[in-house]
């Protein structure tokens, strides 16, 4: 237990010595001192409790003290950005109407509550523990060297690193509290804070977009905390009860918890971006890149698929599994049609974050234990490929000066390093044999298995147009185009720590993911469901690693065999003999110049943000009507 | 066994006539001629043929071109000249921005004659071709160990001299 | 004789017997269009003369890595068709056979010249239009016979095409895609014909093409293996059946190259999609409400 202390208080202490020891040098040490500390404590906190669940009571009966106190601070904080500093009156009001109604229930029946765990820890969250620590720390390593560049480049936005660090390091602690909370309440104030660190971290440059669309994420995700809430008031009057698992259990035992059920996973759709309320994904692109990376891809929408695949048992064939399937499985496909016709960098990693969450969201609603399966090997592959990924195209952007796809051909001459990590991040999002590959054969198992047709449908076809942005993107970087200068000198070496582990991990999880089905993910799954079995036969998981570890070995025979004579590439005889222009009519140079197909008129992002929004709008009000109805309805 | 006499495709390119020699090339693609059953096929790519068959002559804009077309054919290749504008610049080799016949631009291996050249003179000068092929062939694929004991041969004939004195001995 | 031992057999069979009935396909393929066309046309062993003679050209490129890449196409089309003759899971030979195709639409676009970019992207699409249908037969395949193992789908107790009319009718459809026959052969077009000059291919020669070729004959072969499984099951006289219905399926698709000609890729994408939607997710609908 001691652990998990150390475990929230570490960040938590990196956080203020960062932000009160303003100087460079002084950041320069703690923040790679710090995430080495929480890596090695993530690490050794799997290796302890892995294959070893348990509840963990923490009698402290300061407890709902301190989580009081925390949510009137991240209250007053907030109050102060949208009532003081800028006016949006409105999320203040939703800000103050959650608090009152913890702040009531806490007063009136939740001290009277008997808990009988606040802290429950199991492989699942250990494997999100794990995630964070690793990936969390690696990125704010990366975010020294990135950082650095970023105030350099930007001269007009205010030098506040230290206050960067501090809620980067705020957020890893909230995290690391959230996922092994078992009290709803002390989840609900873990909840809140990455919410607010999001919103601040979206708002970091300060321009009117940023803020914009910091105070869109914000509203969207109190939104989801207002549910949230209202959940837990809801609870605790009917059941008395203000614990996750007395949740399920419940619901387990045929209880009328629908409702309450439903609000949650409302609560996670808001914080996974799911559609309608993927706007504020997309709006917080214009953040730094280690803010995409960490909170936008790989940990904070994390945490919304998390709380519903640990809700998993109890959907399926009710309304609220019927929602979170149809909700995710719309978001899935349209999130990835859209992505089709976009070419900024960012823009395309965020729809596919989406996109993938819709997939693992809508394994969560059909809750079947290879759907389960599914959902957590998804989470931990796509949290890999996808800050690798962020990380990547963020560099990229520091040494090209755009993001946009379009202006990254020939990177694998004039940045060979860099655009290796970048193709293994994009091999490791679809291609087979990598993890993501193997989640979605298990995701089509579990789909026929589920016996829903329309979910067959959207699965197959949003797999295709997941592979067209993907292979795009891959040919863009791949264009051999011989560089004149190399421009990979101006990457920090803590950037290339964070690239370099990362693209190792990708590959390493994808050749032990036998081992990681069968040690991380299954004892779970086995508590959880009471039974035990393969998802994907063991021998296909052995054939898919040792293919991932044919690809690793194949690129050492690059450039190997006969000798090639070079000739000019076929521009019906008019090259000018460096393949990169040629004589035009009259006279002229003509530069050649190769644009991906974006297909505006099929996959636009406007036509398919109307399908998704409609379908998954209109879901999502008729579902909770029906809810609704039905808890009135005693 | 040389197969590339059983499966020349050719690159057609037609540098400054009056395209009737280009017709009689396309004429001898349809069922009537059918070139086809000889294997020959007609890729518009330099990088797959073997055969560079040209039409029309060389002018001061389709001198590079020709070039590059005729470099970007992997060896064994064999140019075929077909139509009088392509030996020698035909009736427009007068003109102020005429060259001359296509061997001004490359060398030519077969010259067909005609104005135009009539498909069954085409297929004839496209057989031609095969055989000078066929020695380009057997040229290419003589075993590197001979090529370089030809080529001490010629550049060092004392050596090869003592050699095979030595071996005499 | 034990079953690994048989399977195993059947993939070195494979390996060795699948570039030749290739070959003899595809020029059985170029004699039959030619007489349709009331010519003589090339003898029957004419793919297989291409192949050496490509053998033995001069190695040119424009850039290194283009072989490197159709050398990963070949790989991996083998370790397909390997999977599916060692009656291996069906879902692991489409996923397979995916990966080989990204390998050769990289390979075009590495070369950075503008055919071979134009006819990667129409491969591209290409791909996205036939995928959802390989799936949604894999799919039909575990719905009929319970696994996506290809050794019980062999073994089923019934026919499988009378369960999947419709699923075949896809099938059929795509092959068209995939055997680049008109009118859907968009981003190459096999020997005889051009289209953006060579389109994926054009920027690669001698025995890189030569490669290419290989590839394409060994997948043709296990493409062919999918109608196979429509037709052949735990009777001992379906074998001949499903040969005969392979063959009838690959000559009904040289006849349609022979009618019809190239569509654009709009057309192209929205007949496959819906082809897909109509005769293959209602059949998926049907196997499902079935069990």
């Amino acid at each position: 237990m001691s652990l998990f202390a150390l475990l929230i208080g570490v960040p938590l202490i990196a956080a203020f010595l960062v932000f009160c020891l303003r100087g460079n040098g002084a950041r320069n040490v703690i923040v790679p001192l710090a995430s080495a500390v929480t890596m090695g404590l993530s690490v050794a906190a799997a290796v302890k409790f892995f294959g070893h669940p348990e509840f963990f009571k923490l009698a402290a009966p300061e407890l709902p003290m301190v989580i009081m106190a925390l949510d009137i601070i991240a209250a007053v904080v907030i109050l102060y950005y949208t009532l003081v500093r800028f006016k949006r009156p409105w999320i203040a009001l939703l800000e103050l109407v959650q608090l009152g109604a913890v702040f009531w229930f806490e007063k009136t029946v939740g001290h009277s509550i008997d808990i009988a765990a606040n802290i429950a820890i199991d492989n699942f969250a250990m494997i999100m523990v794990l995630i964070v620590g690793i990936i969390g720390s690696l990125i704010a390593v990366f975010s020294l060297g990135y950082m650095e560049e970023f105030q350099k480049e930007h001269r007009d936005v205010e030098d506040r690193r230290p206050f960067f660090f501090f809620v980067i390091f705020l957020f890893l602690s909230a995290m690391f509290g959230l996922v092994i909370s078992n009290n709803l309440l002390l989840m609900y104030t873990c909840w809140e804070i990455t919410s607010l660190c999001s919103f601040l971290l979206i708002g970091y440059t300060q321009t009117e977009e940023a803020i914009n669309n910091s105070f869109k994420a914000l509203w969207m995700n109190l939104l989801g905390g207002m549910a949230f809430a209202i959940a837990i008031v809801w609870l605790g009057l009917e059941y008395s009860t203000v614990e996750l698992s007395m949740l399920v259990n419940l619901g387990r035992s045929s209880e009328p918890v629908n409702l309450a059920v439903a609000l949650l996973v409302f609560c996670g759709f808001t914080k996974a971006a799911m559609m309608p309320f993927s706007g504020w994904l997309l709006g917080a692109m214009v953040a730094p890149t280690p803010t995409s990376a960490l909170l936008h891809s790989s940990t904070m929408v994390k945490a919304g698929v998390f709380l519903i695949i640990k809700l998993c048992p109890i959907l399926g064939a009710n309304h609220t599994g019927l929602m979170t399937m149809f909700v995710g499985g719309a978001t899935f496909l349209f999130a990835s049609c859209a992505a089709i016709s976009q070419s900024d960098g960012k823009k395309v990693l965020a729809y596919s974050t989406i996109s993938n969450l819709g997939l693992i969201v809508c394994c969560a609603g059909i809750g079947s234990y290879e759907a389960a399966w599914t959902a957590i090997m998804i989470i931990v592959f796509h949290a890999v490929a996808k800050s690798l990924m962020f990380l990547s195209v963020g560099t990229a952007e520091q040494q090209l000066e755009s993001r946009n796809i379009e202006n990254f051909d020939g990177m694998f001459c004039s940045m060979p390093r860099l655009s290796l990590c970048m193709i293994i991040g994009i091999c490791g999002m679809f291609l087979a044999p990598f993890g993501m590959l193997i989640s979605k054969w298990a995701a089509m198992k579990a789909f026929v298995d589920a016996g829903h047709p329309l979910l067959l449908l959207v699965l197959v076809f949003g797999s295709s147009t997941t592979l067209f942005y993907w292979t795009k993107w891959l040919g863009k970087i791949t264009a051999f185009i011989p560089a004149k200068e190399n421009l990979e000198e101006g990457i920090h070496g803590v950037q290339w720590i964070a690239l370099r582990v990362l693209s190792a991990l990708t590959i390493i999880t994808c050749i032990l993911f036998p081992g990681i089905s069968q040690y991380g993910v299954i004892p779970y799954l086995e508590v959880t469901y009471q039974t035990n079995m393969d998802v994907i036969a063991r021998s296909n998981l052995l054939i898919m690693s040792m293919m991932v570890i044919l690809l690793v070995v194949l690129p050492l025979r690059f450039g190997k065999g006969r000798k090639q004579k070079q000739v000019v590439t076929n521009l019906a005889g008019e090259n000018s003999g460096d393949n990169l222009s040629y004589r035009g009519a009259a006279g002229q140079t003509i530069p050649v110049t190769l644009r991906n197909w974006y297909m505006e008129k099929w996959f636009g992002e406007a036509k398919m943000k109307l399908c998704g929004f409609i379908l998954c709008g209109s879901c999502l009000l008729i579902e909770f009507a029906i809810i609704l109805g039905g808890a009135f309805h005693v | 066994m040389s197969y590339i006499t059983k499966s020349p495709w050719l690159v057609h390119y037609d540098g400054s006539s009056c395209n009737g020699c280009d017709i009689e090339v396309l004429a001898c693609l349809t069922p009537l001629y059918d070139v086809e059953r000889f294997g020959i096929v007609n890729t518009g790519n330099p990088k797959h043929a073997d055969i560079f068959l040209v039409t029309g002559g060389v002018n001061t804009q389709n001198l590079p071109v020709v070039k590059q077309i005729y470099e970007q054919i992997p060896e064994p290749k064999v140019v075929i000249a077909v139509g009088t504008c392509a030996c020698s610049g035909g009736v427009f080799h007068d003109c102020y921005n005429m060259l001359g016949g296509m061997d001004k631009a490359i060398p030519v291996d077969v010259y067909v004659p005609g104005c135009a050249a009539r498909p069954e003179s085409i297929i004839d000068g496209v057989v031609k071709g095969l055989s000078v092929l066929e020695e380009k062939q057997k040229a290419l694929a003589v075993p590197a160990r001979e090529k370089q004991a030809l080529r001490e041969k010629e550049l060092e004939p004392e050596m090869a001299i003592n050699k095979s004195q030595e071996a005499g001995k | 004789m034990s079953e690994m031992v048989l399977n195993i057999i059947s993939g070195i069979a494979y390996l060795i017997l699948a570039p030749v009935i290739g070959g003899l396909l595809a020029g059985l393929d170029r004699k039959i269009s030619a007489r349709m066309q009331r010519r003589v046309g090339p003898p029957v062993l004419q793919p297989f003369y291409d192949f050496f003679k490509l053998w033995d050209k001069q190695p040119i490129a424009v850039n290194e890595a283009q072989r490197f890449y159709v050398f990963g196409f070949l790989l991996f089309v083998i370790i397909s068709g390997l999977f599916f003759f060692t009656h291996g899971d069906i879902l692991l030979v489409v996923f397979t056979l995916t990966m080989a195709s990204v390998c050769f639409i990289v390979a075009a676009y590495s070369s950075n010249s503008p055919y071979s970019q134009v006819g990667a992207e129409r491969e591209l699409v290409q791909t996205m239009a036939y995928e959802p249908m390989l799936l949604l037969m894999a799919l039909g395949f575990y719905l009929k016979c319970g696994s996506f193992s290809i050794d019980t789908i062999l073994k089923a107790p019934s026919m499988n095409f009378i369960y999947m009319p419709g699923i075949f009718i896809g099938l059929s459809f795509i092959l068209l895609i995939k055997f680049r026959k008109s009118p859907f052969d968009l981003s190459m077009s096999h020997e005889v014909h051009q289209e953006l000059i060579r389109g994926v291919i054009t920027e690669i020669s001698g025995r890189t093409l030569a490669m290419i070729e290989l590839a394409h004959w060994y997948e043709n072969v296990f493409l062919l293996g999918f109608v196979y499984l429509f037709f052949a099951w735990s009777a001992p006289w379906s074998p001949a059946l499903a040969v005969l219905m392979c063959l009838f399926t690959y000559f009904s698709d040289v006849l349609v190259d022979n009618c019809c000609s190239r569509v654009k890729w709009e057309q192209m994408l929205s007949s496959t999609w819906l082809v897909t939607l109509v005769a293959g997710f209602v059949n998926i609908m049907f196997l499902m409400y079935m069990r």
